[in-house]
């Protein structure tokens, strides 16, 4: 067995020197027959004798060169490389052949590389840390009940539980903790956000990440009190930043006006933990309370803003780590109930769990919102390629036709019919071959631009889209797929033929089998109905899109949003709810402003309050949204008061509660009766303000966290018992009665004329501001680019499965067309019979169109049964259609209609305007 | 081609002329191709027909299986001329395939002998 092996390895060691030993072999051959010449001579024969004698001794030279020329080598080794040198010439020779057929594959090939460049990069992919195996990220099994407290989105954990997890679990050798952030790190002037984590001291030790140049934080550096903060900068932001200096090591770093030392930089492609996002500057956990100030989460039982991983120790199991992690539970959540829980809320946390799940591809909040999208692209990019296989096939089929002789005449003389679809197939590989590298090189431009694509709103998706072994052998297994399917069968076909009938060709007639003619009908079929498939998709998403963009959202987007900060003004907190009113204002008082209104959320931002409410003395079902507004608010977003008033001067802190809620809010929990005067209060902890919010007025409905609200898990509650959940219920408090404000606010600006943009008003308005409050930090952003960023997947699903839709079409239309060429071509003798009797032009159109119509037809019907099935898949992503939506079907057979229609009308003409006996004399 | 569709008989001889080149280089130390092939008339008596070209199909193989080793040199007429010389697994190899010839010669001989009578 191993000789076997070392032979074959010899061999190939020998194949490389191959010349030199033929060579070697000629001289020492040549040089053995003259010494036996000589030796012959001597014995007393002439030269002429001991020649042949010699010869004769020694035998075939010529024979044992090549069977040593044989030997140096594998078999097939050469008969492959000969074959392609053979596929290589015949292609130079069709050079318009080759690069069409090179193209559409690289395409269809680079298209779908690209788009399981990104499946692998958010959901396949290993993190880039060390044995990213033994990762396990720890979860909380709610059993349906919510937290309570304040949370941030990704938040799992409160620290008190990080710190009791770490005391009491034994599963794992090391616990990781970290939280997202952003800073300013601007030095002045406009706020810069910068990405920014949170980390445990054991962060970067656990994932045995080292540091590019200086060092990474360790535990030393997260000791609580936090003495001199230290923060590690990301490899990408120190180049971006301080162009890759190494003196940045030592310097300070401000983040929001706080300044901290750079200790080190982490090494190139090290993101963190989490998948879609990256980080710019990591600072130890004990420096938290330093940047939050009095909303630390640092020992606030009730902040989930950590998320915390482990790595298992060496002989311990998923599973295993499963059983402890839920056994310590109990004791876990006994010991961190937060002492401001009323009973059920603390009976409902300490039943809570904790799950181990594996993480070795990291966490991800892409992976899971991208998830469907990206696997109906897969198979959008899949149908593309294999239609374009279609087309390639037809035109091998062909082409193998052309060399129907010469296949006729090596089979005749003994090849045998393997070795033939061997050497046919070798054209086909190396199509594939090239056609898959040119796309691998167009996948990654390809991919880049979809995230590019896919982070022009606020959503800032980061994701490393460097080809690892998985690309690699996802195009390396598309060329061999590709291949057999374009290549096997015209290979099989064209040798199945009797090389006598072959060879009898008529110069021009074609004498295809009937399985050539019935292989070409099939194929068209086909390629109608993956069309039909793709049109009907980009048919369904663009008519989803088109309905987002109507959505009605209840109030006018239009707006401008300024995040205000007073952190490093001397205004002090007393003094803030003045100061943002005055600023306000002012900003009312700008030319070209028409209202302007404080906001503590800002809608479709993504931030969320809510909360449930008690009315009649009994704890409400549900939750309830809040927000807290200025007077202008309903003005500004042009949302109409449909009952009531809105808040005014009135609502001074020291007068009664009041609270404008909307249509849905006082429909679930205000029937039947005047919602004006109505009272409630807000499910609070004990000790805490109890106040009575007097419900003045009553506002149209508008969308607070989503544009698709429905999908909000808090109305798929309700769903079932209302007819149409579409918005949430909001309470909106009045800012002026806030009490404790913190130091920033975002105010929203309307223009004077509805389509005037105020971005050259940006300085005035900043101005404004800090006339009244020098220093104080300014951020611009607008609802609109909220909303582009909530459907950037809509929109990317539509603009590229209408690309494919068309493009599909298009490959449709010049394979229907190839083949009605040659079909017309084939009953030439019968049209020309037809003519001769007498048929008309017209009548020979309506032949030609009436059997492509039959192709067309059959392909239609094939693509909307597999339309329909496909559909289903992709329903979540569907908005205002359902996956059989009659008006996309009819559209799509329209248009493959029309295509077939305007794809065979130049065959069918030509054929009409034949001269029967033109095509009588073949 | 021979691979694959060589039959037993050729396998056969080949294997025993591999062996005698093996032996002759093993018995007069390094030889060219020439030396070996008369070296081989020689001590068969020239009862041994076969053709001189065959041994350097046989040295080719033997070389694969690394048992010899080449290099250049010159001959006695100071032509340059490329001698093989046997390895340590060539001399292993020739250890192991004389014991088994010797085992098949003694099976074969009683049996015959045995027939005989």
């Amino acid at each position: 067995m191993w000789t076997r092996a070392s032979l074959i390895v010899s061999r190939l060691r020998f194949a490389l020197f191959r010349r030199r030993v033929d060579e070697d072999m000629r001289r020492e051959i040549d040089a053995h027959l003259e010494l036996l010449g000589d030796r012959y001579i001597r014995s007393g024969m002439t030269r002429e004798e001991a020649y042949i004698a010699a010869r004769r001794q020694f035998g075939n030279a010529l024979s044992v060169r090549e069977e040593i020329h044989d030997m140096n080598s594998l078999p097939w080794l050469d008969t492959t490389w000969q074959d392609l040198r053979y596929g290589a010439r015949l292609l130079r020779k069709s050079p318009t052949f080759c690069v069409v057929a090179i193209m559409t594959l690289a395409l269809g090939t680079g298209v779908n590389a690209a788009i399981f460049q990104l499946v692998n990069a958010i959901r396949l992919r290993s993190l880039p840390v060390e044995k990213p195996q033994q990762l396990v990220s720890l979860r909380i099994d709610q059993h349906g009940k919510g937290r309570v407290g304040r949370g941030q989105a990704g938040g799992v954990f409160t620290e008190p539980l990080w710190q009791e997890i770490r005391s009491q679990q034994t599963a794992f050798s090391s616990l990781i903790a970290w939280g997202n952030e952003q800073w300013d790190v601007s030095t002045d002037g406009e706020a810069v956000l910068g990405r920014g984590l949170y980390v445990s001291g054991t962060f970067f030790d656990a994932l045995g990440v080292r540091a590019q140049i200086g060092r990474v934080l360790t535990d030393a550096d997260d000791r609580k009190g936090c003495g001199e903060p230290a923060a590690v900068l990301s490899y990408g932001f120190w180049q971006a930043r301080y162009g890759g200096s190494p003196d940045v090591v030592g310097h300070a770093i401000v983040l929001d006006r706080r300044p901290f030392e750079v200790i080190g930089v982490t090494p190139p492609g090290f993101f963190g933990v989490e998948v879609g996002r990256a980080f710019d500057v990591a600072i130890p956990l004990c420096a938290e309370p330093l940047m939050r100030g009095q909303f630390s989460g640092i020992g606030n039982r009730a902040f989930w803003w950590l998320d915390v991983m482990g790595r298992l120790k060496p002989d311990w199991t998923i599973e295993r780590a499963n059983t402890h992690v839920a056994a310590i539970s109990p004791a876990v959540f006994e010991s961190t109930v937060p002492p401001s829980y009323k009973v059920e809320w603390a009976k409902n946390y300490t039943a809570f769990t904790l799950t181990a799940n594996a993480a070795h591809a990291g966490v991800s909040g892409v992976r899971t919102a991208y998830s469907t999208q990206l696997w109906v692209l897969l198979g959008a990019t899949g149908l593309v390629l294999l239609l374009t296989c279609a087309n390639l096939a037809n035109l091998m089929l062909a082409r193998s036709t052309a060399r129907a002789r010469e296949i006729a005449v090596r089979l005749a003389i003994g090849a045998s019919r393997g070795r033939v679809v061997r050497q046919m197939l070798s054209e086909s590989a190396l199509i594939a071959g090239v056609g898959a590298l040119v796309g691998l090189l167009l996948a990654t431009w390809i991919s880049q631009t979809l995230v590019r694509f896919l982070n022009a709103g606020t959503a800032r998706i980061f994701v490393d889209l460097s080809p690892d072994w998985r690309v690699f052998a996802f195009v390396a297994g598309s060329a061999c797929v590709t291949c057999v399917l374009f290549g096997l069968s015209p290979a099989l076909t064209a040798t199945r033929r009797d090389p006598a009938d072959a060879v009898h060709l008529g110069s021009r007639s074609s004498t295809d089998g009937h399985e050539a003619v019935a292989i070409r009908r099939g194929l068209i079929v086909v390629q109608v109905a993956l069309s039909m498939v793709l049109v009907i998709g980009a048919a369904l998403f663009v008519r989803t899109l088109r309905n987002l963009g109507a959505v009605d959202l209840g109030f006018d987007p239009n707006v401008v949003v300024a995040s205000v900060d007073l952190r490093r003004t001397t205004v002090r907190p007393e003094a803030r709810t003045q100061a943002f009113a005055e600023i306000v204002a002012r900003l009312g008082e700008l030319p070209g402003v028409r209202h302007a209104a404080e906001t503590l959320i800002v809608p479709l931002s993504g931030a969320d309050w809510n909360g449930r409410i008690v009315s009649g003395g009994v704890v409400r079902d549900g939750d309830v949204h809040f927000n807290q507004v200025g007077g202008d608010y309903f003005r500004v977003m042009e949302t109409p008061l449909v009952a009531g008033r809105t808040f005014d001067n009135r609502d001074r802190p020291d007068a009664p509660a009041v609270v404008v809620v909307n249509e849905t809010l006082a429909r679930r929990y205000f029937p039947h009766v005047d919602p004006i005067g109505q009272t409630f209060q807000m499910d609070l902890p004990p000790g805490a303000a109890q106040p009575t919010y007097h419900i003045v007025g009553v506002v149209r409905d508008a969308k607070y966290l989503r544009v698709r609200e429905e999908r909000t898990a808090a109305i798929a509650r309700f769903s079932s018992t209302e007819s149409s959940a579409m918005f949430l219920p909001i309470a909106y408090l009045a800012i002026s009665q806030g009490t404790m404000r913190p130091p920033d606010v975002r105010i929203v600006v309307r223009a004077d004329a509805p389509q005037r943009s105020l971005t050259g008003a940006q300085g005035a308005i900043t101005r404004a501001i800090n006339d009244v409050a020098p220093g104080a930090a300014v951020s611009y952003s607008a609802v609109t680019s909220y909303i582009d960023a909530l459907l950037v997947t809509e929109r990317l699903i539509a603009w590229l499965s209408g690309f494919f839709g068309v493009l599909a079409m298009l490959i449709a239309a010049i394979g229907l067309y190839g083949v009605m060429s040659y079909l017309v071509t084939r009953r030439r003798i019968e049209i020309g019979v037809r003519m001769a009797l007498g048929a008309g032009p017209g009548m020979v159109i309506r032949m030609v169109l009436a059997e492509s119509a039959a192709l067309v037809g059959a392909g239609i019907i094939a693509g909307v049964v597999l339309a329909l099935v496909a559909a289903r898949y992709a329903v979540s992503l569907l908005y205002g259609v359902t996956p059989a939506d009659a008006i996309s079907f009819a559209f799509a057979v329209a248009a493959l209609g029309f295509v077939g229609l305007v794809a065979s009308w130049i065959p069918a003409r030509r054929a009409s305007r034949l001269a029967p006996t033109v095509a009588l004399r073949e | 081609m021979a691979k694959g569709r060589a039959s037993d008989r050729t396998d056969v001889l080949q294997g025993t002329l591999d062996l005698m080149v093996l032996k002759t280089l093993e018995t007069m130390g390094p030889l060219h191709g020439y030396g070996i092939a008369r070296r081989l008339e020689q001590v068969s008596d020239d009862l041994l027909k076969l053709n001189e070209g065959t041994v350097y199909a046989s040295l080719m193989r033997l070389l694969h299986r690394r048992w010899i080793s080449a290099s250049w040199g010159a001959s006695d007429n100071n032509r340059k001329a490329r001698f093989y010389a046997i390895t340590a697994s060539g001399r292993r190899q020739l250890t192991r395939e004389t014991e088994n010839w010797g085992r098949i010669a003694g099976v074969m001989a009683r049996l015959l002998r045995t027939a005989r009578s």
